[in-house]
């Protein structure tokens, strides 16, 4: 029990993925202008990340370490998380039409992002169980959706501010992370 | 300027994919620590953005509407498992530095983008040259991050200690917060000069 809630912590605030993994930044770029789009992202994000990192660990484990061919994970994995993705937008469309429309145009826009890739990876190569990589990608999104929605927030204030002119737009986005980036590092005596 | 010159030289200022499109963030900033890494990783990139700019130029009137963006993942997907394995056997200790960054050359947002936007709709050469430039441009930006980013946390530039030993490093360059600010602030600049000289 304890294990699991020091991973939660440590993946949601100490090495939260956006701000101290740099994965997903395209994204977080992108999305954050409205916190109403933000929530939406990051719910799918939630959502996909997690689906995907159980499927490519099973994957990972029952074909790949099987038959001894660890090299192809790169272009199984893409396949598998693409795949997936179309799969969840295909059901969604036909069983909750609303959530379908809520999540909208990000589901498919989900396969490029690092986070996805990056966790499914990454939980193959700390070498957990299924139920660590479980609570891992869980942890994950979580921290990717918790940076994206208060950088959503941040955003919108600065829209209202007197910025100079050369640092509009994406310039000042990247100042403004790092700033929240610099915060987050207050996290980092949680776990040990 | 002949069409295939402009094709080259596009990627490297105009449309430079760090720079004007902001594409490729998430490497940009994690790998620019040391130059060293930025050239490796700026490398990496361009050979794969060349092969498969190629190889779907090739194909592009084969491949069918539909299945167009899993094709292009697999292609790329190959080129990057080539790389990953070559620098794990040639290259261990940048393989090493660049980490989880290497498969995710996979998702990065310039190879896809230009597969689409180019290489699907244009002839081999083109591509070729369209691939050749942008990562030029890609590597240049990484390296401009790369060495301000090395020589403020570190007094060095490709571990060559260039501020003497009495300089204190300025540790937050080299941490994420830095990498942030340290683009940001580039893309601010890059800006500025593009305004000035409207190129």
């Amino acid at each position: 029990m304890q294990k699991i809630l020091l991973m939660i912590i440590s993946t949601v605030l100490v090495n939260n993925f956006v701000l101290a993994k740099f994965l997903g930044i395209c994204p977080f770029l992108g999305v954050s202008r409205k916190t109403e789009t933000a929530v939406g992202m990051g719910l799918s994000v939630i959502f996909v990340v997690t689906l995907s990192t159980a499927l490519t660990w099973l994957v990972q484990t029952l074909v790949l370490d099987r038959f001894n061919i660890q090299y192809m994970q790169t272009i199984v994995f893409i396949l598998v998380i693409a795949g997936l993705v179309q799969f969840v937008e295909m059901v969604l469309q036909k069983t909750s039409p609303g959530l379908h429309q809520a999540l909208g145009i990000y589901l498919p826009l989900i396969t490029t992002n690092c986070v996805v890739l990056g966790v499914a990876v990454l939980a193959v190569q700390n070498e957990y169980t299924f139920t660590e990589s479980l609570v891992y990608s869980l942890g994950a999104s979580i921290g990717f959706a918790l940076a994206l929605v208060l950088f959503a927030g941040l955003r919108e204030r600065l829209s209202l501010a007197d910025i100079p002119e050369s640092l509009e737009g994406t310039a000042i986005a990247l100042v403004t992370t790092g700033l929240l980036a610099l915060a987050f590092m207050g996290f980092t005596g949680l776990v040990k | 300027m002949t069409p295939l010159f402009n094709d080259l030289v596009n990627g490297i200022w105009k449309e430079n994919p760090i720079f004007r499109l902001v594409l490729g963030m998430c490497s940009t900033l994690a790998i620019t620590t040391q130059a060293k890494n930025a050239i490796g990783m700026g490398l990496a990139v361009t050979f794969v953005l060349v092969c498969s700019n190629l190889l779907i130029s090739a194909l592009r009137n084969i491949i069918p509407d539909k299945v167009r963006l899993a094709c292009f993942i697999v292609v790329v997907a190959t080129f990057v498992t080539i790389v990953d394995l070559v620098m794990a056997g040639f290259f261990f200790e940048l393989h090493k530095a660049m980490g989880i960054f290497i498969p995710l050359i996979v998702v990065n947002c310039i190879i896809l983008g230009r597969a689409e936007a180019f290489a699907s709709k244009n002839p081999i050469l083109n591509s070729l040259m369209d691939g050749v430039g942008m990562g030029i441009g890609y590597t240049l930006a990484l390296l401009t991050v790369g060495c301000i980013r090395e020589l403020l946390g570190n007094g060095s530039i490709f571990g060559l200690s260039l501020l003497g030993p009495r300089y204190i490093p300025f540790l937050l360059a080299i941490l994420p917060p830095g990498a942030f600010i340290a683009l940001g602030l580039l893309l601010g600049l890059m800006n500025k000069v593009n305004k000035k000289f409207a190129f």
